[in-house]
Formats: C-alpha cells, sequence, structure tokens
C-alpha cells in the first residue's frame, strides 16, 4: 500500500514539477534574452518582473478561444494536446534521482524516441487543420525536418546504448560512475543535442514558425490557451532534451556527495536550459535547403561513423 | 492484463473499421495510427516490449507523418470526398464481404479445432530479438538492405534534376 502512495507522490511531482518549470521558464528565457542582448526584460509586475509570468497566464486563459469557421474543427482542436501529451509521456522514464521514476522500462530510451517521433503529428496537423498557406507550408516544413533530424537523433544515442549495453535509463547513468559519457561519446552528444534543437524547433531551426516570413507557421491560426498549449510545449520539449542530455552524457544524479542527487540533476538540467536560451540569443536561422544538406550531408555520416567507430573499441575490448 | 488486451483489441478494431468508412483521406489517417498504436499495446503486454517500441517508432512515428505529408500536398477538397463516397454504395461492398466471411470462418475453423495447448508467455528483451536477428536471420536482414537499397538508389534517379541544355544564342551570350 506504501509503494503505491509513493508511486503516485512521484508522478503528481513529476507532473506539477515539469509543468511549473515549463511555465517558469516564459519569464526565464524573457529575463535572460534581456540581459544577454542588453535591455531591461519584463520589469513592471512584481520585483524584477517576476510575476511576468501570471500576468501571462492570466492573459492566455482569458483570451477569446477563437475557432475560425474554414478550419477542419476536431483536428484543429486535437492538434495542440498532442505535443503536451507526448512529451509529458517521456517525462515517464526520466530517473531525478535513484529511485524517483515513474516507470523504469527496460526500454526506456526508444520510449522516448517513440514519443518524440509521435510528437511531430502537433505541427503537421496543425498546418493542415488550419486551412491558410503559410500554416500549411509551416506543416510541411515542419515535416520534412522532424522526419529527417529524428534519423540522427535516435543513431546519435546508438553510441551511448553500445557502451552500456542497455536500454534502460538507470542503467545508463550507473555506467557513468567512472567516467560520464560526453568524454567517449563527444560526437553523440553534439549531435545529439543539434537533434535536440531541431526536434523541439527552437531558434536556429525554428523554420515551421520562423515569424518573419510565415508569420507564424503552423499556429497562425490559434488564440487563447490553444496557442498556450503549443508554447508550453514547446518549453516542456526544452525542459525534456535537457533532462535527457543531462542523463545521457553528464551522469544524471551522479555528483559529489555534499549536495542531494536531485540537487545535482537539476543543477546540470538548468544549465542545459539556459544554453538552450543562449542559442536563441545569439544565432541566426539558415535557410531551408541549408537546414536540410547540413542534417543529410554533415550529421548523418558523422553518426554513422561514430556508431562504427564505437562498435569496434567496444568489439576488440570485450 | 487480459482486461487491457480486449480494450486495446477493440480500439483497433473499431478504429481500422473507421480507416476504411471515413470519407477524409486525413481522417483515415488518423484512425490508422490510432490502430497501430493499439496494436503497440497489444505487442507490449504480450510481451514484445522491442516490437512495440519500433510499431511506434517506425509505423505511427515516421511512414505514417510521411503519408500525412504526402495527402497534404495534394490538398485534397470537397471533390474528393464526393467520390469517396461514390465507392462506399452497398453494391460495392458485396465481393470484399463474401471474401472476408470466406477468411473469418477459416479462422473460426482453426481456432476451435487446434488442440495443442499454447506456450508460457515470457518476456523477450531488445537483446534477444537482435541475436536472433544477427544470428538466424541474417541472410533475411541483409537481403531486406538491399532492397531498401534499391529503393534509395531509384528515389534518387527519379528526384535527380534533369541537366539544362539551353539553346545555341544563350549559350554564345553566356560565354561571352
Amino acid at each position: 500500500m506504501n509503494e503505491i502512495w509513493m508511486q503516485i507522490l512521484v508522478i503528481v511531482g513529476v507532473l506539477l514539477g515539469t509543468v511549473t518549470i515549463a511555465a517558469g521558464l516564459i519569464y526565464v528565457e524573457r529575463k535572460m534574452l534581456a540581459v544577454w542582448q542588453q535591455r531591461s526584460g519584463p520589469n513592471r509586475v512584481g520585483p524584477f518582473g517576476i510575476f511576468q509570468v501570471l500576468a501571462d497566464m492570466v492573459k492566455i486563459f482569458f483570451k477569446e478561444d477563437w475557432i475560425p469557421p474554414f478550419v477542419d474543427k476536431k483536428i484543429f482542436i486535437i492538434a495542440p494536446t498532442i505535443i503536451m501529451l507526448s512529451i509529458l509521456m517521456s517525462f515517464a522514464i526520466v530517473p531525478f534521482a535513484p529511485g524517483i521514476v515513474i516507470a523504469d522500462l527496460n526500454i526506456g530510451l526508444l520510449f522516448f524516441l517513440a514519443m518524440s517521433s509521435l510528437g511531430a503529428y502537433t505541427i503537421v496537423l496543425a498546418g493542415w487543420a488550419s486551412n491558410n498557406k503559410y500554416s500549411l507550408l509551416g506543416g510541411m516544413r515542419g515535416a520534412a525536418q522532424l522526419i529527417s533530424y529524428e534519423v540522427f537523433m535516435g543513431l546519435s544515442l546508438m553510441g551511448v546504448v553500445i557502451q552500456v549495453g542497455s536500454f534502460n535509463m538507470t542503467d545508463i547513468v550507473n555506467a557513468q560512475k567512472g567516467m560520464w559519457f560526453v568524454v567517449p561519446q563527444f560526437v553523440g552528444f553534439v549531435t545529439f543535442l543539434i537533434a535536440g534543437i531541431a526536434e523541439t524547433h527552437r531558434l536556429p531551426f525554428d523554420l515551421p514558425e520562423s515569424e518573419s516570413e510565415l508569420i507564424a507557421g503552423f499556429h497562425s491560426e490559434y488564440s487563447g490557451m490553444k496557442f498556450g498549449m503549443f508554447f508550453v510545449g514547446e518549453y516542456l520539449g526544452i525542459t525534456l532534451v535537457s533532462c535527457m542530455i543531462t542523463i545521457l552524457f553528464f551522469g544524471g544524479w551522479l555528483g559529489p556527495s555534499f549536495l542531494p542527487p536531485i540537487v545535482w540533476f537539476l543543477i546540470k538540467m538548468f544549465a542545459f536550459i539556459l544554453f538552450f536560451i543562449l542559442l536563441r540569443a545569439s544565432l541566426a536561422r539558415p535557410r531551408y535547403d541549408q537546414l536540410m544538406g547540413f542534417g543529410w550531408k554533415l550529421l548523418l555520416p558523422l553518426t554513422l561513423l561514430n556508431v562504427l567507430i564505437t562498435g569496434a573499441v567496444v568489439l576488440s575490448n570485450a | 492484463m487480459t482486461i487491457i488486451f480486449y480494450i486495446a483489441a477493440l480500439v483497433a478494431f473499431v478504429s481500422t473499421v473507421m480507416v476504411v468508412t471515413r470519407k477524409n483521406a486525413v481522417h483515415a489517417l488518423l484512425y490508422l495510427i490510432v490502430s497501430l498504436l493499439a496494436v503497440s499495446v497489444i505487442f507490449f503486454i504480450s510481451g514484445a516490449p522491442f516490437v512495440a517500441a519500433l510499431e511506434v517508432i517506425v509505423y505511427a512515428g515516421a511512414i505514417l507523418v510521411l503519408f500525412v505529408f504526402a495527402i497534404m500536398m495534394l490538398n485534397l477538397g470537397t471533390d474528393s470526398e464526393k467520390e469517396e463516397s461514390k465507392l462506399l454504395k452497398p453494391n460495392a461492398w458485396i465481393i470484399p464481404t463474401i471474401m472476408s466471411a470466406i477468411l473469418l470462418a477459416e479462422l473460426g475453423y482453426v481456432f476451435f479445432s487446434y488442440q495443442g495447448a499454447l506456450g508460457e508467455l515470457r518476456t523477450i528483451g531488445p537483446n534477444e530479438v537482435s541475436e536472433s536477428l544477427f544470428g538466424g536471420y541474417m541472410l533475411a536482414v541483409e537481403l531486406t538492405g538491399i532492397l531498401l537499397m534499391a529503393g534509395v538508389v531509384g528515389a534518387y534517379h527519379i528526384g535527380k534534376e534533369k541537366k539544362r541544355e539551353y539553346h545555341r544564342y544563350l549559350q554564345t551570350n553566356e560565354n561571352s
């Protein structure tokens, strides 16, 4: 009985924690962008503007939830929920600390890849259901980009899997007690980072929504809380990719024992979230063919070579 | 577990029927995705988690996204829906119904005349799957790889840009 309560506590804690972090990132991102670009950022609501999140939330909840008459109504409503669902499902396999994990699956890493590949539907369906040429263009770009970068995302993780010999996330963290995988798997880390940015379609890879050419791409027609779901879904995606980088390449909760494991995990995770925001502040958006060419001509051979060499080294050591 | 199996089976059955009867192509594809997810749940609870994960990654996550992508590009409107409703007239259902009835009868016969006991269910992990893939079924895997390679080469050949030939006046202009 006690175990069941513990399990429920972990589930509720993870759900509330991740959604709160995702909402809080709205403020963090605006403030940090301002710092890096030498502006003030939000500073009107509360001390240092920390209640800006509340103001944004109140605005998003009370805005008119307008469904245009020309859209495909059912799909238009379903589309924003898919991204929230698929990303929150992925958090089920993330081990935050020893024992704090919802489902310690033996196919944990594959479950993460499966859920992130389902996330592609949100862009495709939102773009198609909006019945608007800019949205459709955004949806098509999104579909091509996400399918391409999923390939490298899966392949870049296979080096780690070969070294550990398991898809289980807890095993992966425990295998890094001697050395973090960022050292032997540096190529895997870099390609996973790039693929992760492309999967969450953040700048510099935000071609599906590029506001200067497609207005807002796949979510042009959305307003109110439906737009809010895309917004929070994007921040949840950043949090998830940061968690995965921490676990797969930077030793998860491992660290010197003067701080509890969960604190180490959160410190590493926030470092990567800030890195994502710094990228947005500093890089420009590439052209679409540059994005695809970069993926297929550079990243694919690189990840394949990484898998080949890792396999050879592991075999020769065995 | 049995009850989860029956729920997933029911979802798979209903959504597959919806795939056939929907007039809008995108709606039909969405039901197909639901059907694949339900089948993946069945794989998972009957002891094949690796196959379940691959079903979602490959079928639901990649192939059907490409399907939706292609149908988006075609931009089918109300005309195609009218054409679809012509296809769904009762007359068109006679032969498929007879065929399916024969299959169903056969399945029922096999099901009720089967004497041997079913083996115990056990979970088959990724290691065991890959051992048999790259052990006993090595040749089949290699042959499938060659087949896919042929597909890639064919796609490259079709998609290759034709070499542009300029009229001789334009050529001289370019050279000068």
